[in-house]
């Protein structure tokens, strides 16, 4: 039987169905409340920092003075001119953003601890802030950090010999120049930890809601000096993280310093108000996009000019550098370029710090690129699918002009299918009829290739000071014939104790519930990166099935004792090791024999351990938006959203939807709803999710998904990652199909998200434009 | 801070708490009653992830105090499955579905589904889509959701399959 494949109910749902998952708030309860007072301006010099005048007994008010040994944020990167940024955990001096912590305050209870903070002194000489990249980018801009002149943190660039022949040789050249606005990943549970003393052995356990437990304590440990040792991480259930809890936060650092120095339970559980303000934000970007033409509507040459907004400081591990260079570095996409010329800066200005987010700037390059192909269509008197049909990569491997390398995928027949299933002849009909009844219809298309499962190499390539990639997975059977398997990966939310269960069932003959995956615990789980970059299935699971592949040899070793027969001849299925003419016996059965009789076998356990670490592998789709454009309103529905994506091998298509349908949730917020909005002064407007709004049911259309599965070498289970994907497709579709309701007005969005009053102000312009 | 006495009952249990007057009664059930599968989102009223039945209506816990739950009957996820565990019919049409992923926000929108199945009146795709758009999921897009509670009011005879309804679909 096989497992992988089938859309079997997860392992994780009963207990969160019936009330009694772990959360980080719900270890939390009774310990020791910290609060942090955060600075209220963008940028100053602090004058005067005091506790409360009265603080009741046991009430603590930490800052940086309390804490000299404590060492800074500084994550590294060897490259492309980075500046090493420094985060003090507290500040001594400076605050570099609204909402940064200045101070910890203690308390019983989280009602006494938000009492004291207001009650709590802190003086900040303002300085001048810049929120935005034109202005820490003008000629006598402040400097946010002095490590960095001019602002620019790092930049990378390249111009291959020949750019500008083609641009200037070309039969056409299409220019795009747009932004992204900022965005909060915005998981349902906050960020929070809860760092425990134990007394006994002196060590303290931190629970907390993040993605990488193995580098928060790396982080942690060198941040404070201590014994890496005397500290575990434990990620119980997590309410979501979306790329948001990958990094290490000064505030988690204060909890384990906190509990070493008063052996003590310290607790943090972030409000919504904080981790809108202070936790990370993203996609803050403008670029420049230009490609040239030749006459048939082929692309001869690319070039972006990449502007990211990194905020104040640098995300530990993957720097600051992320999204700039994952741009610089992903631009052409899906599609044949020969010639590729870009210059990508991040930019630091007085704001949150930019962290990852589901996509990272994969969203904001599909929508430059989609929306140029669809500009340049028109120029050139093409059809959206017709343009990308001349362009799509469709011989493989195929070697990028960033020197990547596209594995087997299908870019043009999943456009192609999702072209067929749209019918856009009638589609084209239905929106003639409907505009000669005032009513504003257009269908808007967006192809692209995910990146996924990448290791080491993908990751030293960009040549960070802390090169994640591999995931190493220990596994074990116990004497009852049960699979424990310890990943390094940790999830928030994918399902992964159902998936990797599915794969390793197969490799021994089990069935999934027969399998317990352990993770998020560095005490119980081998060094590992975490659940991001869509990798989970493509290298844990890679890694689970080489163990269970060299776990299968044990047993059958042990088998071939126990049937008189060589480990050759051993299958294992339905629950039993088999030999020749049919002589089993139960690997529960085997299993125990293997531990308590080990006289007989010469081996003492069951357990083995593997890693894997694979190139990466491109997963690819196309979605189709339908979409209703209010005119008066600026208002958008969206009457139709279909996808055609290609994974690979689905390990559980249930899941596999699942992931598509809540990235395109985000990535239609992403398109029309979700802005963080900052005041010039750097203040940010939108602190409430009254203000910040993400969608409801409402908003969301059902999805329709339609699979195709290309087996790819390059990954060991035949699957490709999806966890991003829905998120990046999803604004350019909604965004062409935005355009194509409203071109008929000379309307073209080059803004998003596109909200009512911008769309509202594009029709004004235009009928302005009309008029004049 | 003055401090109460409140008396009241949750999924049918006595309970008799001294608190602040200013404690939610969020707080109140997570950290007084030991009550955390309620779960607080965004702690201003627009998550629903704390939704509870209070005298059978959905309540955010978050915008209420603890003290003015005196003499009332709230419900929470906790009273949901059967006493050894075994998940009621809405529970098992989220599982069936997929209505969860991370399951923060489950409980919220399990409570608001147990007051949509337990009204007078049938339900139907408009009222449906109507009650789920109070609360944000930030991992499933909502279909499933839907696809869930659709599902358990089929299974316990409580769907309307009206016109409206379809239109709307």
């Amino acid at each position: 039987m096989n497992w992988v494949g089938r859309a079997i109910e997860r392992f994780e749902d009963p207990a969160l169905l019936r009330g009694e998952g772990r959360f980080t708030a719900d270890v939390a309860i009774g310990a020791r409340v910290v609060r942090f007072l955060r600075s209220p301006v963008a940028a100053g010099r602090i004058t005067r920092l005091a506790p409360p005048p009265e603080m009741p007994a046991g009430a603590l008010f930490v800052t940086a003075a309390d804490m000299p040994e404590v060492g800074a944020i500084r994550p590294m990167l060897h490259r492309f001119s980075y500046r090493a940024v420094e985060q003090p955990v507290l500040p001594r001096d400076r605050v570099h953003f609204v909402g940064q912590p200045v101070a910890a305050i203690v308390a019983a209870s989280a009602e006494l601890a938000e009492d004291l903070v207001e009650l709590a002194t802190l003086e900040i000489a303002d300085e001048t802030a810049v929120a935005d990249f034109d202005d820490a980018l003008a000629p006598g801009a402040p400097t946010v950090h002095a490590v960095a002149p001019g602002n620019v943190v790092v930049e990378g660039f390249v111009r291959q010999e020949g750019v500008d022949a083609a641009l200037a040789g070309a039969h056409h050249v299409e220019t795009f120049a747009f932004r992204s606005r900022r965005q909060n990943a915005t998981p349902l549970e906050g960020r929070g930890g809860c760092a425990g003393y134990d007394r006994a052995t002196g060590r303290v356990r931190l629970t907390a809601s993040t993605q990488m437990p193995h580098m928060l304590r790396t982080g942690i440990a060198e941040l404070l000096g201590m014994p890496e040792a005397d500290l575990q991480v434990v990620a119980p259930d997590v309410g979501g993280g979306f790329g948001q809890k990958m990094s290490l936060f000064p505030e988690y650092a204060v909890l384990v310093w906190l509990a070493r120095r008063h052996r003590r339970d310290f607790a943090w559980i972030e409000d919504r108000n904080e981790n809108l303000i202070a936790s990370a934000h993203s996609r803050d970007q403008r670029h420049v996009v230009r490609a040239a033409f030749d006459a048939a509507g082929r692309i001869l040459a690319l070039e972006a000019d990449i502007l990211a907004n990194v905020g104040a400081f640098s995300c530990y591990p993957t720097t600051c550098a992320v999204e700039p260079l994952m741009a610089f570095a992903e631009y052409p996409g899906p599609y044949k370029v020969p010639l590729y010329g870009a210059r990508a800066r991040g930019v630091l200005t007085h704001t949150c710090p930019m962290a990852p987010y589901r996509g990272v700037s994969r969203p904001v390059i599909t929508f430059g690129m989609e929306r140029l192909m669809d500009r340049a269509a028109a120029a050139l008197g093409l059809d959206a699918a017709e343009i990308r049909r001349r362009n799509l990569v469709d011989n493989f491997p195929y070697r990028t002009a960033t020197g990547m390398t596209l594995d087997d995928a299908t870019y043009v027949e999943a456009m192609e299918e999702a072209v067929r299933l749209a019918d856009i002849p009638a589609f084209r009909a239905r929106q003639a009829a409907a505009r000669a009844e005032g009513r504003l219809l257009g269908l808007g298309l967006s192809v692209f290739n995910e990146r996924t499962g990448y290791g080491t190499p993908a990751f030293a390539a960009r040549s960070m000071g802390i090169v994640p990639g591999y995931e190493v997975v220990d596994i074990a059977m116990t004497p009852q014939g049960e699979v424990e398997a310890r990943i390094g990966a940790s999830p928030h939310g994918q399902g992964t104790r159902t998936t990797l269960a599915q794969v390793i069932a197969d490799r021994l003959g089990l069935a999934p519930d027969q399998v317990r995956i352990v993770h998020g615990d560095t005490d119980r789980t081998p060094y590992g990166w975490g659940t991001f970059a869509s990798r989970n299935a493509v290298i844990s699971g890679g890694a689970c099935q080489a163990a269970a592949d060299k776990l299968a040899e044990r047993l059958k070793r042990a088998a071939a004792v126990v049937l008189q027969t060589t480990a050759e001849q051993v299958m294992l299925r339905d629950g039993h090791a088999v030999g020749p003419h049919d002589a089993s016996i139960a690997i529960s059965a085997l299993a125990q024999q293997v531990h308590q009789r080990s006289d007989l076998f010469g081996e003492y356990n069951l357990a083995e351990s593997a890693s894997y670490d694979p190139p990466g592998t491109f997963s690819n789709a196309c979605h189709l938006a339908v979409v209703e454009v209010d005119a008066e309103t600026g208002g958008v529905a969206i009457l139709r959203y279909l996808v055609v994506e290609d994974a690979g091998r689905i390990l559980n298509p249930m899941i596999a939807d699942g992931q598509v349908r809540g990235g395109i949730a985000q990535g239609i917020a992403n398109a029309l709803y979700e802005e963080i909005v900052h005041a010039p002064d750097g203040n940010i407007l939108t602190g409430t999710l009254a203000d910040y709004i993400p969608p409801t049911s409402a908003e969301i259309p059902a999805i329709e998904i339609h699979h195709l599965e290309t087996i790819s070498e390059a990954t060991a289970t035949g699957a490709k990652g999806l966890g991003e994907g829905g998120s990046i497709g999803a604004p350019a579709a909604v965004a062409n199909a935005i355009s194509d309701a409203l071109a008929h007005l000379g309307v073209d969005i080059a803004e998003i998200p596109a909200t009512p009053p911008r769309i509202r102000a594009l029709i004004r312009a235009a009928e302005a434009k009309a008029r004049a | 801070m003055s401090r109460h006495v409140v008396s009241f009952t949750v999924n049918g249990v006595p309970k008799r708490v001294e608190l602040e007057a200013r404690r939610t009664l969020a707080d109140m059930l997570r950290e007084d009653c030991g009550l955390t599968g309620t779960h607080l989102g965004c702690e201003h009223g627009v998550c629903g992830a704390c939704t509870v039945l209070v005298d059978g209506e959905p309540v955010r816990s978050c915008l209420m105090f603890g003290v003015q739950a005196e003499g009332c009957a709230i419900r929470t996820i906790e009273g949901l499955a059967a006493p050894d565990g075994t998940l009621n019919v809405l529970q098992r049409a989220f599982r069936t579905h997929h209505g969860l992923q991370c399951g923060f926000c489950t409980p919220g929108f399990l409570m608001l589904a147990t007051w949509l199945l337990e009204r007078d009146e049938r339900l139907d795709e408009a009222a449906l889509r109507h009650a789920v758009s109070s609360n944000l999921c930030r991992c499933t897009g909502y279909q499933t959701i839907l696809d869930a509670i659709r599902a358990a009011a089929q299974e316990l005879d409580r769907w309307e399959d009206s016109a409206a309804g379809e239109a709307r679909r």
